[in-house]
Parts: structure tokens; sequence; C-alpha cells
């Protein structure tokens, strides 16, 4: 894992998308216009190759749609995204295909990902023969392969998804996402499904691929202890933007935006000498449907000013390839 | 806002003599049509009065069925076939369904993980908040309103006045859970009991919502059963704790000897398996609990958690035996491992 070498493999700009809203035709017709629900307003970051990236956010942030519009699973509104040096923002099929082939996602939940009809030597060999890597009569060598990378026994090829715990089927669907010899991991909460004991199985796993493949990834997810356990760098997201990004020690060690802050104070800690007595945030996340005017976490903020309200604040150098973007700072924390 | 507060004995030595609520031997099973698993295996453990008692363990591992039992809430064909729930010297276990009735909602109440499917979605939330104040606590309609207006403001939610007339589903997940707590606590019942109820939330959600709770409770001083598979939450909220797997107490102490000195090599495994959000360790290895999740179905004879234990490792004659009963290894420190004096922390 470096992390130096300015080389974006990924870069996304200007990142835009938004859902229409299902609404009573009546409240349609007296707004005049359809609501939309905007999920990533603006998003620009860059990967690195062989780097990790962590997407931190609760729900409604747009990290998962952020990462399904990187794969072009979703069609953005607006923005750039770059991937290996050329544009794939517009790329049709045949070049998508290709990028897909190189850019794979793992999803939260292997138990919907994974076709519960299809033995999982067969899952894990499909995507490489469509995709031309492998023959039909070659399937069997390569899904032995894949199964040893994953730390499943050959055997296992023969069962079907339903025969497996969920850290298992989590093997399977991340041999079934490497199956196509891919550059970039996109992994969407790949472990907080998991159990405490099969999670840590599963980072440790991620952590050898990464190391072993030179694999870049992009690791959403919302539980901190484990995006600063194994990222490179993180990307915190609130309501559609990025807030702050960083080299993940400084971030957890010196976060600056406030909202860092609150999700750093509210996450429980599994050592009772280290209690909060008092809530980190007040108030709920505005709804993606009215966001609020200037910065969108100056209803929750503790440190919003008047300005908070009219200018919306940009990402800006905090610290040594740091990020923040928000007017207080440098704000000092009354002690 | 980090402060640290003690913890250990002093905090739960407060109110003594007879427990609130005193869990002895339960078992609660569910019929397969491949035999029978039991979810809740001779399940002990005390609650006293005000006091906050987690009860942590994975999934399977019959937290939940336990919590449920206790209610007599286990969704069908399971069953409690074992053991004795008694509640203020009340066995729960035998009283009518009158006096469960009685005892639900107004001396016991429940929260759940998920508010939506447990709050009803054709009710304003106000008629929700006030069926228990007009059944248990016998107010007429108005009044009723008025303290569901209270009760609202007091969990949280603002303009509780105009939310009398919302319905559930425009709520928020954080304010779902807002009202649901306010219904359980609306008849000031003794003991609360909260099943994963900050499971579904963001954390910054899930801080407030344990906030809340522990300041209720202060108020009230009613207890709580804290069920979660977070050891998080148990350790900023819990006094006390009890762990469980597959269906199995394990270990039983006070949070700060469970979190400082834990006496079973399961709570120990599962403790290093989480990766710290305090500590710097990049490129550092997690140290996970080898195997996979036991089967219910196909429990080993001795302790269902030796296949995965370090401890259990050329005991293969002796840890048949293993009864499970728990021993003292310390004073109110309980686990089930004989071996326990082996575990190095």
């Amino acid at each position: 894992m470096s992390r130096n070498g300015a080389d974006p493999l990924l870069a996304v700009e200007g990142l835009v998308k938004t859902f229409a809203v299902r609404q009573p035709l009546l409240q349609r017709v007296r707004l005049r216009h359809r609501l939309r629900a905007v999920a990533v307003d603006g998003v620009s970051l860059t990967v690195r190759r062989a780097e990790t990236l962590g997407l931190v956010g609760e729900s409604g942030s747009g990290k998962t749609t952020l990462a399904r519009s990187i794969l072009r699973l979703i069609e953005p509104d607006a923005g750039l995204i770059r991937f290996d040096g050329r544009d794939i923002t517009h790329a049709r099929r045949p070049e998508l295909q290709s990028v897909r082939r190189r850019m794979q996602m793992v999803f939260q939940d292997p138990y919907s990902s994974l076709n519960p009809r299809l033995k999982v030597g067969a899952a894990v060999a499909e995507p490489a023969i469509v995709h031309g890597l492998v023959s039909r009569e070659g399937a069997r060598a390569h899904v032995e392969e894949m199964m040893g990378l994953v730390g499943l026994p050959a055997s296992a090829a023969d069962r079907y998804p339903r025969q497996l715990s969920g850290g298992q089927r989590q093997r399977v669907a991340i041999a079934r996402a490497l199956s196509v010899r891919p550059e970039v991991l996109i992994a969407d909460e790949p472990v907080s499904a998991l159990d405490v004991s099969i999670q840590a199985q599963i980072l440790n796993l991620l952590d050898d691929l990464l190391q072993q493949l030179g694999l870049t990834m992009v690791f959403i997810a919302h539980q901190l202890s484990v995006v600063r356990h194994i990222s490179d760098r993180v990307a915190i997201m609130y309501l559609g933007r990025i807030v702050e990004e960083g080299p993940t020690e400084q971030v957890f060690e010196a976060p600056q935006h406030p909202y860092t802050k609150a999700l750093l104070a509210a996450a429980p800690s599994p050592d009772p000498r280290q209690r909060h007595t008092r809530a980190a945030t007040r108030g709920d996340v505005p709804s993606p449907l009215q966001i609020p005017s200037g910065c969108r976490f100056r209803t929750r903020c503790a440190y919003a000013e008047e300005r908070c309200a009219e200018e919306d604040p940009a990402l800006r150098p905090v610290g040594l390839e740091q990020e923040a973007a928000c007017h207080v700072l440098p704000f000092r924390e009354s002690t | 806002m980090v402060v640290p507060r003690a913890t250990g004995p002093a905090l739960v030595d407060g109110p003594s003599g007879e427990p609130l609520l005193s869990v002895r031997d339960l078992v609660t099973v569910f019929p397969q049509t491949a035999g029978v698993v039991v979810a809740a295996n001779g399940v002990s453990f005390d609650i006293r009065q005000g006091e906050t008692m987690g009860l942590v363990g994975e999934s399977g591992s019959g937290k939940s069925v336990t919590c449920r039992s206790i209610l007599r809430l286990v969704p069908e064909p399971g069953e409690v076939i074992g053991g004795s729930i008694l509640f203020q010297g009340e066995d729960i276990l035998s009283v009518s369904p009158g006096r469960l009735r009685q005892l639900r909602g107004s001396e016991i109440s429940m929260i759940f993980q998920d508010p939506m499917s447990s709050l009803n979605p054709v009710y304003a939330i106000g008629d929700q908040i006030s069926e228990p104040l007009r059944i248990h606590r016998r107010m007429g309609r108005r009044e009723a309103r008025e303290e569901a207006v209270r009760l609202l403001d007091r969990v949280g939610i603002p303009s509780p006045r105009e939310r009398l007339d919302s319905y559930p589903h425009e709520l928020s997940g954080g304010m779902r859970q807002r009202v649901m707590i306010a219904i359980a606590i609306s008849c000031r019942p003794k003991l609360l009991l909260a099943d994963e109820p900050t499971t579904a939330l963001d954390v910054t959600i899930q801080d407030q919502i344990l906030s809340l709770l522990l300041e209720l409770q202060a108020e009230n001083g009613m207890a709580v059963l804290l069920v979660s598979h977070d050891l998080g939450v148990i350790a900023q909220t819990c006094e006390r704790v009890t762990v469980m797997y597959a269906g199995y107490v394990v270990e039983q102490a006070t949070t700060g000897e469970l979190f400082e000195r834990p006496r079973h090599p399961y709570t120990v495994a599962l403790l290093k398996a989480l990766p710290e959000l305090a500590a710097a360790r990049t490129g550092g290895r997690l140290v996970p609990i080898r195997g996979q999740p036991p089967d219910l179905g196909m429990l080993p004879p001795g302790c269902p958690f030796a296949p995965r234990c370090e401890l259990a490792e050329g005991k293969e004659d002796s840890r048949h035996d293993v009864s499970m009963t728990p021993i003292e290894a310390a004073p109110d420190h309980w686990t089930a491992c004989p071996f326990h004096e082996e575990i190095r922390l």
C-alpha cells in the first residue's frame, strides 16, 4: 500500500446525482416542479494506484450513490469520471465493459448478491467466462485458484450459497469480484452484515489481497474503526458532499471538520473507562429533499455562525494533504 | 466531551436485597424439522433495581430470545420449557394472561431494533402514546393527550404538539425510536427491555438515543436490560454485562471487570477481534476468532466454543466434560470456563 506517487488511477470531478421523488399529483402541480432528492452534490476525489480510500458517512450521505456512479451502474447528472487517464463518463458498451472488468464491486449482503440457485463455483467462474478470460473448459482450474485466494477449500465450489456461513459467502463474493482480475475493488460496506469474529477474518483477507495483488480499493463503511484499520486515506461525507478528506491517521488523530469530530465522539468506544455522557450532536440529519442553505451541517453544528447559513463552504487545505469544508476553521475548542 | 467515569463495583453496589428480576435456568427451544434448537440453554442472571445490564453476543447467541422470553414474547414455534423468571418475586412464566397483560407495558416495557415494525402504521403517533396511558394509567382522552405531549417533549421530539397527528412513516428512524421510547416509559415501568435499540440507526443518532436512555433511567430509576451485539454500546452504557454464546451464558461481571479482565476465552477473543478506533494500528493484523459460528442444531458436547478456542487445544479428553455451570472466578465475576486460570491477556 503506497501512499505517495501522484498517480491517480481514478478521479471524480464535480459529480452530481439527484433522484426524482414520487409525490402526489396535486403537490406536483402546486410546487410547479418535481422534488428531487440530492444524493451526491458536487463531489471530487482521486484515488491513487494501490491505495485504499475509505469513504465514510451515515445513511443518506451519498457514499453508495457515489460508488455506483463510478462504475456507471448509476448515470450521474453532471460531473466527470476518469479512469486510468480516460474519461469514462459517457463511455459506451465495449469500453464500459472493459472498465467494469477492471473495476469490480463487492456488496454488503452476500445473501442477496449471490444467485441462490447457482453453485458457488459457477458463480465465481461466470464473470471470467463472460469477459472471455477463461474458457468453460478452463473454468474449473480458475475457480480453484480463486477459492484458494480467498481462503476457501476447493470443495466449496460444489455447494450452494445457502450451505455456507455469512463469512464464507462474503469470501465467495470477493472471489467472484477477483475472478476477472480487476485493478480496482469498490467494496460497499463489505463487513457491516458480519459478526465481529467473522468481520476480522474478512478484513484480514482484504488486507492480504490488497498487498498480494496490488489492488486499489474504495472502501465504503459507516464503522469508523473498520475504516481506520484498512484505509490509507479517508473522505468523510455528509448529505452528498465530502466535508473532510486526508491521510487516515491525520484525520483520526486531528479531525478538523466539526462533523468529523462529532462522528468520532459519537462512535461508542469499547472501553468503559472512556465514557462520554452527553450526546455529540443534536438534531436529525436534514432531508436530502431540503438541504440547508450555506453549510449543510450547520443545523447540527455547535460552532455554526451567521455566515454558515449564507455561504456554502468549499474544501480547503487544513493540514498536510488534509482538506475540510468549514467556515469556522481554524476554531478554538472551548476547554 | 469524553470524560472518564468511575466504573467497577462502586457503581453496582447501590440497592441491596432482592433483585428486581431474577432469571434462573431459562431454557427456550425452537422445534425444527430435524430436531430441536436450544436457543437459550440454562440462562441465569439478576437485574437489580435501577441498574443497566448488558446482554451481549453474536447472531444466534440467544440474547434476543432470552430478552423476549422475559415477557413471554418468544415467536412461534419457540417455547420456554424450563426455568423461572422472577419479577419482584412473582414468576412471570406462571402468571395468568390477565396479570401478564398488566405487567407488559406498565411494569415491564420493551423497545425493539426496528421501530417501524413495532409502531402501527395506520394510527397517529398521539393515539399510540395515549393508548397505554388510558389503559394502564386510566387517563381520560384529553389528559392522555397532554401527557403524550409531555412525553414526546421529554424524549426530544421537536414541536411535540404538532407531532401528535403525524404517522410513523412521516418520521425519521431516530424520531420513531424516540416515539417508541416515549411509549415504553409512559407508564413508568420498573424494567425496560431494549433489544438492539440502536442497531438500525446511524452512529450520531445512536449516540443521541443512548444518552436519552441513560438520562431517563437516572430520572425514573428504572432498570434496563440492553441487548446488543456491539461491545462499544455495552461498554458505554451498562453497569454489568452478561456474555452469551450458542445459547449459554459464558461470562458475567461488572462492565469494568469484564473489559479489563475477561475470564472466558470467548470474551477475550471477541475483544481482540475488534478493530480499535483510538489506537493507531495501520498495517497491524486483526486477531479473528478462527472457524465458523456454531451450528445450533449440532453443538458439540461440553463447551460450544471449544472448536474455536485456543485454550481447548490439547484438552480433547476433558473438554467434553465442561458443564457450562458458572464458576466465580473473582468476586461477582462468573465464567463458564473451568480453565479460566490459563487465560493470558
